[in-house]
């Protein structure tokens, strides 16, 4: 299972890159595998702004719909629109061209809480 | 899947070993999906595909010796006429037919195949949720001197299916060997034992649904794949299974049919016999044939392209909710929304427009016919 060491894991499966004042999330390589092939995405509103772990996106395979929530406190400010023509790409590229959506961080301190490679690896076990 | 699943079938380790992701089903740890839902979904509509359907109950029903003795033929058919909807007299020996167990309320307790394989000699495969308690439904009724036997933890069974079944057919039993006639079911020989062959399935694709001894199920799964490879085989899971038959508008039980439901709102009478004089819950059907139904089971698809329906969200109509979505998907045939719903059987015409609630959002879509996917649409 692919987990890269240079981003932050969530307990729900996100992956988050820190990108100077923002986040970029997308859901992790073991997620996508587990969800099966990604057939809807429900991209989170444009400037809407979420608490941490607040459901923000959806994404659906043939068998389940599943929540995608923001790893901390902040406001969308870019949504990745390829996924609505190309869902799969989630599957195909979980930590590339299947990123989600952009995050601008309210508190960077919240950054902490988030896991390591390291700490997600051990929970999937 | 809360559920605690402990049971195993014979190809549990064949499934693990060929990467299945393994999930709880019914009690049963069963094989989702191998490599890809849709992959194997697309094996199915246009190669042939290969599914573990070991976790199916299977009952012999047959007259007792002594009942044959004492000139009571007929008492494993009689008998089964009672407990089934279907007509058993109309089965020659070695045919099969899709039939109903009811309460007495006319609700479905369960669906399932009902081949007479002798006289008086009866093959019952049922669905694995409900086996325990078909059975002790069946055995609360005796009344004629029928034995049942519940074979189901000795029998393995696995589903072959797909427009090159033919081709796998012959490589498994031989270029002489016929495939037994739509809904038949034959002993055939294969290696050193003999299998149970029928002419049935859960896909809408021609196939077949083979049954053995639970021994004999590592080696049956191995050779079919063995020869199945150059035609494309693939084992498929239970994902796959459920988008193949949700495109039939086949129900699933627990799903689409529950003992509150009787087969006559599920859109099934057609495996109903209400000629016969006498089965359990006929009084029931006959009346709501009688007074029409309140509510229906209709296949739709969506309008516009967007989030797959599932089971549970409402339906509405004019801003009225009508009814529920018992099964939904995103059809890997069609690359498109689809499911079926029980609504107001007054709203339940064909054509018609109906609305899915979906995360709070109301989404078109059309009520259909039977099936929603036809080969030649494709």
């Amino acid at each position: 299972m692919n987990i890269p060491d240079d981003l932050f894991y969530t307990e729900t499966h996100e992956w988050i890159k820190r990108e100077g004042e923002n986040v970029r999330v997308g859901i992790t390589d073991h997620a996508q595998s587990e969800l099966t092939d990604v057939v809807y995405v429900e991209l989170p509103k444009m400037d809407r702004h979420a608490n941490a772990k607040e459901a923000v996106a959806v994404v659906e395979s043939v068998k389940a719909a599943s929540d995608i929530y923001a790893p901390v406190k902040g406001t969308v400010v870019e949504v990745n629109k390829a996924l609505e023509a190309d869902p799969g790409l989630i599957n195909r590229e979980p930590y590339g061209q299947g990123w989600i959506f952009v995050l601008k961080i309210d508190n960077v301190d919240e950054l902490k809480q988030l896991k390591d490679s390291e700490a997600y690896r051990k929970q999937i076990g | 899947m809360t559920e605690a699943a402990s049971r195993k079938t014979p190809l549990y380790d064949e499934h693990v070993r060929l990467g299945a992701k393994m999930v709880s089903f019914a009690g049963w740890l069963m094989p989702v999906q191998y490599t890809g839902i849709v992959a194997e979904h697309q094996a199915v509509r246009n190669n042939v595909g290969i599914f573990d359907i070991s976790h199916m109950g299977q009952f012999i029903v047959a007259s007792t010796p002594s009942s044959q003795k004492s000139g009571g033929e007929g008492a494993a058919a009689t008998w089964l006429n009672m407990m089934l909807t279907n007509n058993i007299d109309k089965l020659d020996v070695g045919m099969g037919q899709y039939t109903f167990l009811l309460n007495e309320r006319g609700g479905i307790i369960d669906d399932l195949i009902v081949y007479r394989i002798g006289d008086q000699n009866f093959l019952l495969v049922v669905n694995a949720a409900r086996t325990e308690e078909d059975l002790a439904w069946l055995q609360e009724h005796f009344s004629v001197p029928v034995r049942i036997e519940d074979r189901s933890a000795n029998f393995g069974g696995v589903a072959i299916q797909g427009p090159r079944i033919g081709e796998l057919f012959h490589a498994l039993f031989g270029k002489d060997v016929e495939l037994p006639p739509r809904n038949a079911i034959a002993d055939l020989p294969f290696g050193e034992t003999t299998v149970s062959v029928a002419r049935t399935g859960y896909t809408g694709e021609d196939g077949i649904e083979v049954f053995f001894r639970a021994t004999n199920a590592v080696k049956f799964w191995n050779a079919a794949l063995e020869k199945g490879k150059p035609l494309g085989i693939k084992p498929c899971g239970l994902g796959a299974r459920d988008t193949l038959r949700l495109e039939m508008c086949y129900p699933l039980n627990g799903s689409d049919l529950s003992p509150e439901r009787n087969p006559i709102e599920a859109g099934l009478g057609f495996f109903v016999d209400l000629s016969k004089p006498n089965f359990i819950g006929r009084d029931v059907l006959l009346k709501t044939k009688e007074n029409g139904l309140c509510e229906k089971l209709v296949p739709f698809r969506m309008k516009e392209k967007g989030p797959p329906p599932r089971p549970h969200y409402a339906v509405f109509q004019n801003g009225q909710r009508i009814g529920e979505v018992t099964s939904g998907t995103l059809s890997p045939s069609l690359n498109w929304g689809v499911g079926m719903a029980y609504i107001d059987a007054a709203h339940a015409k064909i054509g018609a427009e109906i609305d899915i609630e979906i995360r709070g959002q109301k989404f078109r879509a059309t009520i259909e016919k039977k099936p929603l996917y036809k080969k030649s649409t494709s």
